[in-house]
Protein backbone atom coordinates (compact mmCIF):
# COMPACT_ATOMS: atom_id res chain seq x y z
CA UNK A 1 0.00 0.00 0.00
CA UNK A 2 1.19 2.94 -0.62
CA UNK A 3 0.66 6.15 1.22
CA UNK A 4 2.21 8.94 -1.25
CA UNK A 5 0.33 7.15 -4.60
CA UNK A 6 -2.69 9.89 -4.13
CA UNK A 7 -0.46 12.55 -3.47
CA UNK A 8 1.31 11.92 -6.63
CA UNK A 9 -2.09 11.65 -8.71
CA UNK A 10 -3.24 15.04 -7.51
CA UNK A 11 0.46 16.63 -8.76
CA UNK A 12 -0.23 15.77 -11.79
CA UNK A 13 -3.72 16.45 -12.44
CA UNK A 14 -3.14 19.74 -11.03
CA UNK A 15 -0.07 20.19 -13.33
CA UNK A 16 -1.70 19.09 -16.67
CA UNK A 17 -4.45 22.06 -16.13
CA UNK A 18 -3.11 24.62 -17.82
CA UNK A 19 -5.78 27.28 -17.17
CA UNK A 20 -5.65 26.80 -13.75
CA UNK A 21 -1.39 27.25 -13.45
CA UNK A 22 -1.61 29.88 -16.06
CA UNK A 23 -4.08 31.93 -14.17
CA UNK A 24 -2.56 30.99 -10.40
CA UNK A 25 1.07 31.97 -11.43
CA UNK A 26 0.59 34.62 -14.11
CA UNK A 27 -1.89 36.71 -12.31
CA UNK A 28 0.17 37.93 -9.21
CA UNK A 29 3.49 38.39 -11.89
CA UNK A 30 1.79 40.79 -13.95
CA UNK A 31 -0.50 42.78 -11.13
CA UNK A 32 3.97 42.87 -9.41
CA UNK A 33 5.12 44.29 -12.92
CA UNK A 34 1.97 46.67 -13.14
CA UNK A 35 2.71 48.06 -9.97
CA UNK A 36 6.15 47.77 -9.01
CA UNK A 37 7.30 48.31 -12.50
CA UNK A 38 6.52 52.01 -12.66
CA UNK A 39 8.03 52.79 -8.78
CA UNK A 40 10.86 50.31 -8.69
CA UNK A 41 13.23 53.47 -7.95
CA UNK A 42 11.20 54.76 -4.21
CA UNK A 43 13.39 53.38 -1.71
CA UNK A 44 11.08 53.45 1.08
CA UNK A 45 7.16 52.78 0.54
CA UNK A 46 5.05 55.28 2.57
CA UNK A 47 7.27 55.14 5.98
CA UNK A 48 8.13 51.67 6.18
CA UNK A 49 12.14 51.89 4.46
CA UNK A 50 11.37 48.96 2.61
CA UNK A 51 11.77 49.86 -1.27
CA UNK A 52 8.82 49.05 -3.51
CA UNK A 53 9.85 46.55 -5.73
CA UNK A 54 10.55 44.35 -2.29
CA UNK A 55 7.36 45.31 -0.71
CA UNK A 56 5.37 44.22 -3.75
CA UNK A 57 7.55 41.34 -4.05
CA UNK A 58 6.36 39.98 -0.59
CA UNK A 59 2.83 41.38 -1.08
CA UNK A 60 2.33 39.58 -4.34
CA UNK A 61 3.74 36.40 -2.95
CA UNK A 62 1.94 36.82 -0.01
CA UNK A 63 -1.59 37.45 -2.51
CA UNK A 64 -0.73 35.05 -5.37
CA UNK A 65 0.42 32.35 -2.37
CA UNK A 66 -2.96 32.84 -0.30
CA UNK A 67 -5.24 32.96 -3.50
CA UNK A 68 -3.77 29.62 -4.48
CA UNK A 69 -3.96 28.26 -1.11
CA UNK A 70 -8.03 29.03 -1.08
CA UNK A 71 -8.33 28.14 -4.60
CA UNK A 72 -8.00 24.74 -3.45
CA UNK A 73 -11.42 24.77 -2.12
CA UNK A 74 -12.77 25.31 -5.39
CA UNK A 75 -11.15 22.51 -6.65
CA UNK A 76 -12.72 20.57 -3.59
CA UNK A 77 -15.70 21.86 -4.00
CA UNK A 78 -15.57 20.72 -7.96
CA UNK A 79 -14.85 17.07 -6.97
CA UNK A 80 -17.87 16.84 -3.90
CA UNK A 81 -20.30 18.04 -7.07
CA UNK A 82 -19.07 15.13 -9.51
CA UNK A 83 -18.94 12.94 -6.37
CA UNK A 84 -15.12 12.13 -6.40
CA UNK A 85 -15.15 12.60 -2.80
CA UNK A 86 -17.68 10.39 -2.07
CA UNK A 87 -15.76 7.81 -4.37
CA UNK A 88 -12.44 8.13 -2.83
CA UNK A 89 -14.41 7.78 0.74
CA UNK A 90 -15.28 4.10 -0.25
CA UNK A 91 -11.43 3.09 -0.90
CA UNK A 92 -8.94 3.12 1.90
CA UNK A 93 -7.47 6.47 1.40
CA UNK A 94 -6.92 8.09 4.90
CA UNK A 95 -8.12 11.08 5.87
CA UNK A 96 -4.09 11.95 6.24
CA UNK A 97 -3.49 10.41 3.14
CA UNK A 98 -6.42 13.19 1.37
CA UNK A 99 -5.10 16.07 3.09
CA UNK A 100 -1.49 15.32 2.38
CA UNK A 101 -2.59 15.23 -1.16
CA UNK A 102 -4.41 18.52 -0.84
CA UNK A 103 -1.23 20.49 1.14
CA UNK A 104 1.32 18.90 -0.88
CA UNK A 105 -0.37 20.32 -4.09
CA UNK A 106 -1.46 23.84 -3.01
CA UNK A 107 2.22 24.32 -1.48
CA UNK A 108 4.00 23.18 -4.43
CA UNK A 109 1.88 25.67 -6.66
CA UNK A 110 2.77 28.09 -4.10
CA UNK A 111 6.34 27.67 -3.94
CA UNK A 112 6.11 27.82 -7.84
CA UNK A 113 4.83 31.22 -7.80
CA UNK A 114 7.18 32.47 -4.86
CA UNK A 115 9.97 31.85 -7.31
CA UNK A 116 8.44 33.32 -9.90
CA UNK A 117 7.63 36.50 -8.02
CA UNK A 118 10.94 36.55 -6.67
CA UNK A 119 12.02 36.49 -9.92
CA UNK A 120 10.57 39.14 -10.68
CA UNK A 121 12.19 41.19 -7.76
CA UNK A 122 15.29 40.14 -9.29
CA UNK A 123 14.81 41.83 -12.17
CA UNK A 124 13.29 44.99 -10.44
CA UNK A 125 16.40 45.41 -8.69
CA UNK A 126 15.42 43.81 -5.39
CA UNK A 127 18.63 42.78 -3.32
CA UNK A 128 18.96 40.74 -0.07
CA UNK A 129 21.71 38.66 2.18
CA UNK A 130 20.65 35.10 0.96
CA UNK A 131 20.10 34.44 4.70
CA UNK A 132 17.43 37.28 4.39
CA UNK A 133 15.52 35.37 1.60
CA UNK A 134 15.30 32.58 3.28
CA UNK A 135 13.81 33.44 6.05
CA UNK A 136 11.14 35.81 4.44
CA UNK A 137 10.54 32.82 2.44
CA UNK A 138 10.40 30.51 5.24
CA UNK A 139 7.54 33.04 7.10
CA UNK A 140 5.86 33.39 3.88
CA UNK A 141 5.13 29.25 4.05
CA UNK A 142 4.67 29.20 7.46
CA UNK A 143 2.06 32.06 7.14
CA UNK A 144 -0.22 30.26 4.52
CA UNK A 145 -0.54 27.20 6.82
CA UNK A 146 -4.08 29.08 8.04
CA UNK A 147 -4.94 29.51 4.50
CA UNK A 148 -4.12 25.75 3.37
CA UNK A 149 -6.82 25.11 5.90
CA UNK A 150 -9.42 27.65 4.75
CA UNK A 151 -9.15 26.62 1.51
CA UNK A 152 -9.85 23.14 2.33
CA UNK A 153 -12.69 23.70 5.37
CA UNK A 154 -14.64 26.43 2.33
CA UNK A 155 -14.26 23.74 -0.11
CA UNK A 156 -16.24 21.02 2.29
CA UNK A 157 -18.65 23.36 3.19
CA UNK A 158 -19.69 25.20 -0.16
CA UNK A 159 -20.97 23.84 -3.28
CA UNK A 160 -19.22 24.66 -6.43
CA UNK A 161 -21.21 27.59 -7.04
CA UNK A 162 -20.90 29.44 -4.20
CA UNK A 163 -16.84 28.71 -3.48
CA UNK A 164 -15.74 31.08 -6.38
CA UNK A 165 -17.41 33.89 -4.76
CA UNK A 166 -16.68 32.67 -1.22
CA UNK A 167 -12.78 32.26 -1.86
CA UNK A 168 -12.36 35.61 -4.09
CA UNK A 169 -14.29 37.55 -1.81
CA UNK A 170 -12.40 36.68 1.72
CA UNK A 171 -9.32 36.93 -0.31
CA UNK A 172 -9.65 40.49 -1.75
CA UNK A 173 -11.05 41.21 1.95
CA UNK A 174 -8.10 40.37 3.59
CA UNK A 175 -5.66 41.49 1.14
CA UNK A 176 -7.40 44.93 1.41
CA UNK A 177 -7.31 45.25 5.51
CA UNK A 178 -3.75 43.71 6.06
CA UNK A 179 -1.67 46.03 4.30
CA UNK A 180 -1.25 44.16 0.76
CA UNK A 181 -1.47 47.32 -1.48
CA UNK A 182 -0.76 50.18 1.03
CA UNK A 183 1.18 49.95 4.20
CA UNK A 184 -1.33 50.39 7.34
CA UNK A 185 -0.28 53.12 9.72
CA UNK A 186 0.61 51.73 13.07
CA UNK A 187 -2.03 54.23 15.16
CA UNK A 188 -4.45 53.69 12.80
CA UNK A 189 -7.68 51.50 14.09
CA UNK A 190 -6.95 49.03 11.02
CA UNK A 191 -3.84 48.57 12.67
CA UNK A 192 -5.30 47.22 15.67
CA UNK A 193 -7.90 45.00 14.05
CA UNK A 194 -5.41 43.43 11.23
CA UNK A 195 -2.68 42.54 13.69
CA UNK A 196 -4.97 39.48 14.39
CA UNK A 197 -5.05 38.20 11.19
CA UNK A 198 -3.06 36.08 9.66
CA UNK A 199 -2.68 37.81 6.50
CA UNK A 200 -1.08 40.66 7.67
CA UNK A 201 1.72 38.89 9.21
CA UNK A 202 1.88 37.21 5.93
CA UNK A 203 2.46 40.38 4.65
CA UNK A 204 4.57 41.52 6.94
CA UNK A 205 7.06 38.88 6.07
CA UNK A 206 9.00 41.86 4.24
CA UNK A 207 10.10 43.49 7.33
CA UNK A 208 12.60 40.88 7.13
CA UNK A 209 14.61 42.57 5.04
CA UNK A 210 15.11 45.22 7.29
CA UNK A 211 17.17 43.07 9.87
CA UNK A 212 15.78 41.00 12.99
CA UNK A 213 12.97 39.26 13.00
CA UNK A 214 9.64 40.06 11.11
CA UNK A 215 7.03 38.56 13.38
CA UNK A 216 7.75 38.87 16.75
CA UNK A 217 5.51 36.87 19.65
CA UNK A 218 1.90 38.03 18.63
CA UNK A 219 2.71 37.05 15.05
CA UNK A 220 3.77 33.44 15.83
CA UNK A 221 0.90 33.50 18.14
CA UNK A 222 -1.70 34.76 15.45
CA UNK A 223 -0.85 32.76 12.88
CA UNK A 224 -0.32 29.28 15.18
CA UNK A 225 -3.92 30.37 16.57
CA UNK A 226 -5.29 30.73 12.96
CA UNK A 227 -3.76 27.67 11.92
CA UNK A 228 -5.20 25.40 14.59
CA UNK A 229 -8.42 26.69 14.54
CA UNK A 230 -8.88 26.41 10.65
CA UNK A 231 -7.81 22.64 10.56
CA UNK A 232 -9.78 21.88 13.05
CA UNK A 233 -12.84 23.08 10.74
CA UNK A 234 -11.10 21.71 7.88
CA UNK A 235 -10.93 18.44 10.33
CA UNK A 236 -14.88 18.76 10.88
CA UNK A 237 -15.98 20.09 7.25
CA UNK A 238 -14.19 16.92 5.83
CA UNK A 239 -15.84 14.38 8.45
CA UNK A 240 -19.60 15.78 8.23
CA UNK A 241 -19.55 15.87 4.57
CA UNK A 242 -20.22 12.82 3.31
CA UNK A 243 -23.59 13.14 1.96
CA UNK A 244 -24.65 13.03 -1.91
CA UNK A 245 -24.07 16.99 -3.37
CA UNK B 1 -18.43 -17.15 9.50
CA UNK B 2 -19.80 -13.53 9.45
CA UNK B 3 -22.40 -12.63 7.01
CA UNK B 4 -20.95 -10.52 4.33
CA UNK B 5 -23.62 -7.73 5.05
CA UNK B 6 -25.52 -7.28 8.06
CA UNK B 7 -28.34 -4.33 8.41
CA UNK B 8 -30.28 -4.48 12.01
CA UNK B 9 -33.33 -2.44 12.09
CA UNK B 10 -31.99 0.81 9.93
CA UNK B 11 -33.59 3.96 10.33
CA UNK B 12 -33.12 7.75 9.06
CA UNK B 13 -34.67 10.33 8.39
CA UNK B 14 -34.21 13.44 6.53
CA UNK B 15 -36.43 16.55 8.23
CA UNK B 16 -39.77 15.43 7.71
CA UNK B 17 -38.87 12.62 5.22
CA UNK B 18 -38.59 8.89 6.28
CA UNK B 19 -35.81 7.88 4.29
CA UNK B 20 -35.50 4.56 5.69
CA UNK B 21 -37.34 2.65 8.24
CA UNK B 22 -36.79 -0.46 10.30
CA UNK B 23 -34.03 -2.42 7.53
CA UNK B 24 -33.61 -5.76 8.27
CA UNK B 25 -31.41 -7.82 5.63
CA UNK B 26 -28.66 -10.15 5.82
CA UNK B 27 -26.97 -11.02 3.12
CA UNK B 28 -24.38 -14.44 3.35
CA UNK B 29 -21.08 -14.74 1.58
CA UNK B 30 -21.14 -15.70 -2.12
CA UNK B 31 -24.81 -14.49 -2.90
CA UNK B 32 -25.73 -11.99 -5.46
CA UNK B 33 -28.52 -9.36 -4.34
CA UNK B 34 -30.68 -7.00 -5.99
CA UNK B 35 -32.26 -4.24 -4.32
CA UNK B 36 -34.96 -3.48 -6.47
CA UNK B 37 -37.49 -0.31 -6.03
CA UNK B 38 -38.43 2.41 -7.63
CA UNK B 39 -37.09 6.13 -7.47
CA UNK B 40 -37.63 7.21 -4.05
CA UNK B 41 -37.62 3.73 -1.91
CA UNK B 42 -34.51 4.39 0.33
CA UNK B 43 -32.08 2.08 -1.69
CA UNK B 44 -29.26 4.40 -2.27
CA UNK B 45 -30.02 5.92 1.28
CA UNK B 46 -29.64 2.16 2.05
CA UNK B 47 -26.24 2.10 0.32
CA UNK B 48 -24.62 4.82 2.00
CA UNK B 49 -25.23 3.37 5.26
CA UNK B 50 -23.89 0.19 4.87
CA UNK B 51 -21.00 1.90 3.14
CA UNK B 52 -20.66 4.07 6.02
CA UNK B 53 -20.85 7.50 4.47
CA UNK B 54 -24.54 8.03 5.89
CA UNK B 55 -24.68 7.69 9.47
CA UNK B 56 -27.94 5.70 10.71
CA UNK B 57 -30.66 7.65 12.90
CA UNK B 58 -30.82 4.08 15.09
CA UNK B 59 -29.55 0.85 13.83
CA UNK B 60 -26.46 -1.21 13.09
CA UNK B 61 -24.51 -1.91 9.63
CA UNK B 62 -22.12 -4.80 9.83
CA UNK B 63 -19.83 -5.32 6.94
CA UNK B 64 -17.78 -8.67 7.17
CA UNK B 65 -18.54 -8.86 10.86
CA UNK B 66 -16.71 -5.39 10.94
CA UNK B 67 -18.32 -1.66 10.78
CA UNK B 68 -18.40 -0.36 7.14
CA UNK B 69 -15.11 2.07 8.16
CA UNK B 70 -13.31 -0.51 9.10
CA UNK B 71 -14.03 -2.63 6.28
CA UNK B 72 -13.54 0.46 3.91
CA UNK B 73 -10.37 0.72 5.42
CA UNK B 74 -9.39 -3.10 5.17
CA UNK B 75 -9.82 -2.69 1.18
CA UNK B 76 -12.43 -5.59 1.66
CA UNK B 77 -15.09 -3.28 -0.15
CA UNK B 78 -15.57 -2.08 -3.66
CA UNK B 79 -18.48 0.43 -4.52
CA UNK B 80 -19.62 1.71 -6.97
CA UNK B 81 -21.86 5.49 -6.29
CA UNK B 82 -25.06 6.43 -8.18
CA UNK B 83 -23.72 9.96 -8.33
CA UNK B 84 -20.19 9.68 -9.77
CA UNK B 85 -17.81 11.17 -12.18
CA UNK B 86 -14.00 11.04 -13.10
CA UNK B 87 -11.65 14.06 -11.99
CA UNK B 88 -10.37 15.70 -15.07
CA UNK B 89 -6.97 16.21 -16.34
CA UNK B 90 -6.06 11.98 -15.87
CA UNK B 91 -6.48 8.81 -17.39
CA UNK B 92 -8.32 5.75 -16.34
CA UNK B 93 -5.08 3.77 -16.06
CA UNK B 94 -3.63 6.19 -13.68
CA UNK B 95 -6.65 6.29 -11.95
CA UNK B 96 -6.87 2.96 -11.89
CA UNK B 97 -2.91 2.36 -10.43
CA UNK B 98 -3.49 5.03 -8.05
CA UNK B 99 -6.05 3.25 -6.55
CA UNK B 100 -5.18 -0.06 -6.89
CA UNK B 101 -2.13 1.29 -4.57
CA UNK B 102 -4.47 2.43 -1.70
CA UNK B 103 -5.69 -1.75 -1.68
CA UNK B 104 -3.20 -4.54 0.24
CA UNK B 105 -4.22 -7.04 -2.49
CA UNK B 106 -5.46 -5.34 -5.64
CA UNK B 107 -6.33 -6.51 -8.64
CA UNK B 108 -3.82 -5.77 -11.93
CA UNK B 109 -4.69 -2.87 -13.44
CA UNK B 110 -4.13 -4.24 -17.30
CA UNK B 111 -6.27 -7.10 -16.16
CA UNK B 112 -9.00 -4.83 -14.88
CA UNK B 113 -9.06 -2.81 -17.90
CA UNK B 114 -9.47 -6.21 -20.31
CA UNK B 115 -11.98 -7.06 -17.80
CA UNK B 116 -14.46 -3.80 -18.21
CA UNK B 117 -13.45 -3.70 -21.65
CA UNK B 118 -11.62 -0.14 -21.68
CA UNK B 119 -8.58 -0.66 -23.30
CA UNK B 120 -8.81 1.34 -26.44
CA UNK B 121 -9.90 4.34 -24.26
CA UNK B 122 -7.18 3.51 -21.16
CA UNK B 123 -4.56 6.25 -21.95
CA UNK B 124 -7.43 9.04 -23.10
CA UNK B 125 -8.05 12.46 -20.36
CA UNK B 126 -11.36 11.11 -18.70
CA UNK B 127 -12.57 14.41 -19.95
CA UNK B 128 -12.83 12.66 -23.03
CA UNK B 129 -14.54 9.73 -22.71
CA UNK B 130 -18.16 9.30 -23.23
CA UNK B 131 -20.53 8.31 -20.32
CA UNK B 132 -20.42 4.78 -20.92
CA UNK B 133 -17.05 4.49 -21.34
CA UNK B 134 -17.09 7.00 -17.65
CA UNK B 135 -19.02 4.47 -16.10
CA UNK B 136 -17.04 1.45 -17.14
CA UNK B 137 -14.07 2.99 -15.64
CA UNK B 138 -15.73 3.77 -12.03
CA UNK B 139 -16.93 0.04 -12.59
CA UNK B 140 -12.96 -0.65 -12.79
CA UNK B 141 -12.51 1.46 -9.90
CA UNK B 142 -15.09 -0.44 -7.59
CA UNK B 143 -13.10 -3.83 -8.90
CA UNK B 144 -9.34 -2.86 -8.80
CA UNK B 145 -9.07 -3.52 -4.87
CA UNK B 146 -10.37 -7.39 -5.19
CA UNK B 147 -13.28 -6.28 -2.44
CA UNK B 148 -14.86 -9.33 -1.11
CA UNK B 149 -18.22 -6.99 -1.76
CA UNK B 150 -19.21 -5.36 -4.37
CA UNK B 151 -22.13 -2.42 -3.68
CA UNK B 152 -23.41 -0.92 -7.14
CA UNK B 153 -25.62 1.87 -6.82
CA UNK B 154 -28.02 1.87 -9.93
CA UNK B 155 -24.70 0.88 -11.79
CA UNK B 156 -25.96 0.79 -15.52
CA UNK B 157 -28.09 3.95 -15.62
CA UNK B 158 -26.94 5.61 -18.52
CA UNK B 159 -25.37 2.79 -20.15
CA UNK B 160 -25.57 1.88 -24.17
CA UNK B 161 -26.84 -1.70 -24.39
CA UNK B 162 -23.72 -3.22 -25.44
CA UNK B 163 -21.57 -1.51 -22.54
CA UNK B 164 -24.82 -2.92 -20.38
CA UNK B 165 -24.02 -6.55 -21.76
CA UNK B 166 -20.51 -6.29 -20.99
CA UNK B 167 -21.07 -4.79 -17.81
CA UNK B 168 -22.88 -7.48 -16.56
CA UNK B 169 -21.02 -10.23 -18.19
CA UNK B 170 -18.19 -9.01 -15.57
CA UNK B 171 -20.10 -8.29 -12.46
CA UNK B 172 -21.19 -12.02 -13.39
CA UNK B 173 -17.30 -13.49 -13.64
CA UNK B 174 -16.74 -11.45 -10.33
CA UNK B 175 -19.74 -13.61 -8.34
CA UNK B 176 -18.47 -16.60 -9.89
CA UNK B 177 -15.58 -16.16 -7.64
CA UNK B 178 -17.46 -16.41 -4.50
CA UNK B 179 -17.64 -12.58 -4.12
CA UNK B 180 -21.02 -11.11 -2.80
CA UNK B 181 -22.94 -8.60 -4.74
CA UNK B 182 -25.27 -6.29 -3.66
CA UNK B 183 -26.90 -3.80 -6.57
CA UNK B 184 -29.50 -1.27 -6.45
CA UNK B 185 -31.83 -0.75 -9.66
CA UNK B 186 -34.87 -0.04 -10.71
CA UNK B 187 -34.66 -2.74 -13.73
CA UNK B 188 -37.16 -5.40 -13.10
CA UNK B 189 -35.21 -6.86 -15.92
CA UNK B 190 -32.00 -7.24 -14.22
CA UNK B 191 -32.93 -8.02 -10.98
CA UNK B 192 -34.44 -10.91 -12.62
CA UNK B 193 -31.58 -11.88 -14.63
CA UNK B 194 -28.74 -11.10 -12.33
CA UNK B 195 -29.91 -11.70 -9.20
CA UNK B 196 -30.02 -14.74 -6.30
CA UNK B 197 -32.32 -13.04 -4.06
CA UNK B 198 -34.49 -9.55 -4.73
CA UNK B 199 -35.25 -7.44 -1.44
CA UNK B 200 -37.87 -5.08 -3.02
CA UNK B 201 -37.99 -1.83 -0.88
CA UNK B 202 -40.58 1.01 -1.17
CA UNK B 203 -40.87 3.76 0.77
CA UNK B 204 -38.11 2.60 2.73
CA UNK B 205 -39.56 -0.35 4.33
CA UNK B 206 -38.45 -3.89 2.49
CA UNK B 207 -41.65 -5.21 0.86
CA UNK B 208 -40.58 -8.52 -0.20
CA UNK B 209 -36.85 -9.93 0.45
CA UNK B 210 -36.59 -13.91 -1.08
CA UNK B 211 -35.19 -15.99 -4.31
CA UNK B 212 -36.21 -13.98 -7.04
CA UNK B 213 -38.86 -16.99 -7.90
CA UNK B 214 -40.43 -16.93 -4.47
CA UNK B 215 -40.72 -12.98 -4.98
CA UNK B 216 -42.84 -13.70 -7.81
CA UNK B 217 -44.80 -16.24 -5.83
CA UNK B 218 -45.46 -14.13 -3.14
CA UNK B 219 -47.88 -12.85 -5.12
CA UNK B 220 -50.33 -15.36 -5.92
CA UNK B 221 -52.68 -13.06 -8.18
CA UNK B 222 -53.27 -14.40 -11.82
CA UNK B 223 -54.63 -11.99 -14.55
CA UNK B 224 -57.46 -13.59 -16.91
CA UNK B 225 -57.98 -11.99 -20.26
CA UNK B 226 -60.70 -13.19 -22.52
CA UNK B 227 -62.83 -11.69 -25.69
CA UNK B 228 -66.20 -11.49 -24.19
CA UNK B 229 -68.79 -8.95 -26.17
CA UNK B 230 -71.44 -6.91 -24.77
CA UNK B 231 -70.40 -7.36 -20.44
CA UNK B 232 -70.00 -4.44 -17.92
CA UNK B 233 -67.16 -4.13 -15.48
CA UNK B 234 -69.66 -4.67 -12.54
CA UNK B 235 -70.73 -7.74 -13.42
CA UNK B 236 -67.44 -9.39 -13.53
CA UNK B 237 -66.44 -8.31 -10.47
CA UNK B 238 -69.40 -10.36 -9.22
CA UNK B 239 -67.74 -13.77 -10.24
CA UNK B 240 -65.92 -15.29 -7.22
CA UNK B 241 -62.01 -14.30 -6.30
CA UNK B 242 -62.15 -11.52 -8.99
CA UNK B 243 -59.84 -8.22 -7.52
CA UNK B 244 -60.37 -6.35 -10.60
CA UNK B 245 -61.83 -6.11 -14.08
CA UNK B 246 -61.72 -3.74 -16.86
CA UNK B 247 -62.75 -4.08 -20.37
CA UNK B 248 -61.99 -2.66 -23.59
CA UNK B 249 -64.74 -3.15 -26.51
CA UNK B 250 -64.62 -7.00 -26.13
CA UNK B 251 -61.77 -7.71 -24.49
CA UNK B 252 -62.25 -8.39 -20.72
CA UNK B 253 -59.05 -8.33 -18.58
CA UNK B 254 -59.65 -9.51 -14.52
CA UNK B 255 -57.19 -10.29 -12.01
CA UNK B 256 -58.13 -13.19 -10.13
CA UNK B 257 -56.89 -14.51 -6.12
CA UNK B 258 -58.19 -18.14 -7.71
CA UNK B 259 -58.17 -18.45 -11.27
CA UNK B 260 -58.82 -21.58 -11.21
CA UNK B 261 -62.68 -20.87 -9.57
CA UNK B 262 -62.66 -17.58 -11.34
CA UNK B 263 -62.79 -19.55 -14.65
CA UNK B 264 -65.56 -22.16 -13.51
CA UNK B 265 -67.56 -19.53 -12.86
CA UNK B 266 -66.64 -17.57 -15.93
CA UNK B 267 -67.32 -20.22 -18.26
CA UNK B 268 -70.65 -21.26 -16.56
CA UNK B 269 -72.25 -17.66 -16.39
CA UNK B 270 -70.98 -16.57 -19.92
CA UNK B 271 -71.03 -19.69 -22.18
CA UNK B 272 -69.59 -17.73 -25.67
CA UNK B 273 -67.00 -16.14 -23.65
CA UNK B 274 -63.38 -17.25 -26.29
CA UNK B 275 -59.72 -17.00 -26.37
CA UNK B 276 -59.39 -17.21 -22.89
CA UNK B 277 -55.38 -16.65 -21.41
CA UNK B 278 -54.17 -16.95 -17.82
CA UNK B 279 -51.17 -15.46 -17.09
CA UNK B 280 -48.97 -15.54 -13.67
CA UNK B 281 -47.54 -12.18 -12.33
CA UNK B 282 -43.93 -11.62 -13.91
CA UNK B 283 -41.73 -9.37 -11.45
CA UNK B 284 -43.08 -6.03 -12.76
CA UNK B 285 -46.65 -6.90 -11.65
CA UNK B 286 -45.19 -8.34 -7.81
CA UNK B 287 -43.25 -5.02 -7.62
CA UNK B 288 -46.63 -2.86 -8.59
CA UNK B 289 -48.49 -5.15 -6.49
CA UNK B 290 -46.09 -4.85 -3.30
CA UNK B 291 -44.82 -1.31 -3.36
CA UNK B 292 -48.17 0.00 -3.86
CA UNK B 293 -49.87 -1.87 -1.08
CA UNK B 294 -47.48 0.01 1.72
CA UNK B 295 -49.39 2.59 3.14
CA UNK B 296 -47.69 6.33 2.43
Amino acid sequence: MSTWAYTRLELLRTSRNVRFMFFSLGFPLLLYFLIAGPNRHEQSFGDTHIPIPLYFMVTLASFGTMTGMVTTGARIAFERTVGWTRQLRVTPLSAAGYFRAKLITAYSTAVITIVLVYSAGLVLGVSMPAGRWFAMTGLILVGLAPFAALGITLGHLLDSDAVGPAAGGTVSLLAFVSGTWFPIDSDSVLHLFAQWLPSYWLVQASHISLGGAAWGVRGWAVVIGWTAILTATAVAAFRRDTQRV
Amino acid sequence: MSAAVRLRELTKSYRQVQAVRRVDVSIARGETVALLGPNGAGKSTTIDMLLGLTPPDTGEVELLGRSPREAVDAGLVGAMLQVGDLVRDLTPRELLSTVASLYPEPLRVKDVIQLVGIEGVADRRTQKLSGGESQRVRFALALIGDPQVLVLDEPTAGMDVMSRNAFWLAVRRYAAQGRTVLFATHYLEEAEEFADRVVLMARGDVVADGATSEVRARVGHKTIRATLPGTDVESLLLLPSVLGAENRGSAVRMSTSDSDETLRALLAEYPDVRDIEVTGAGLEEAFLELTEAVPA
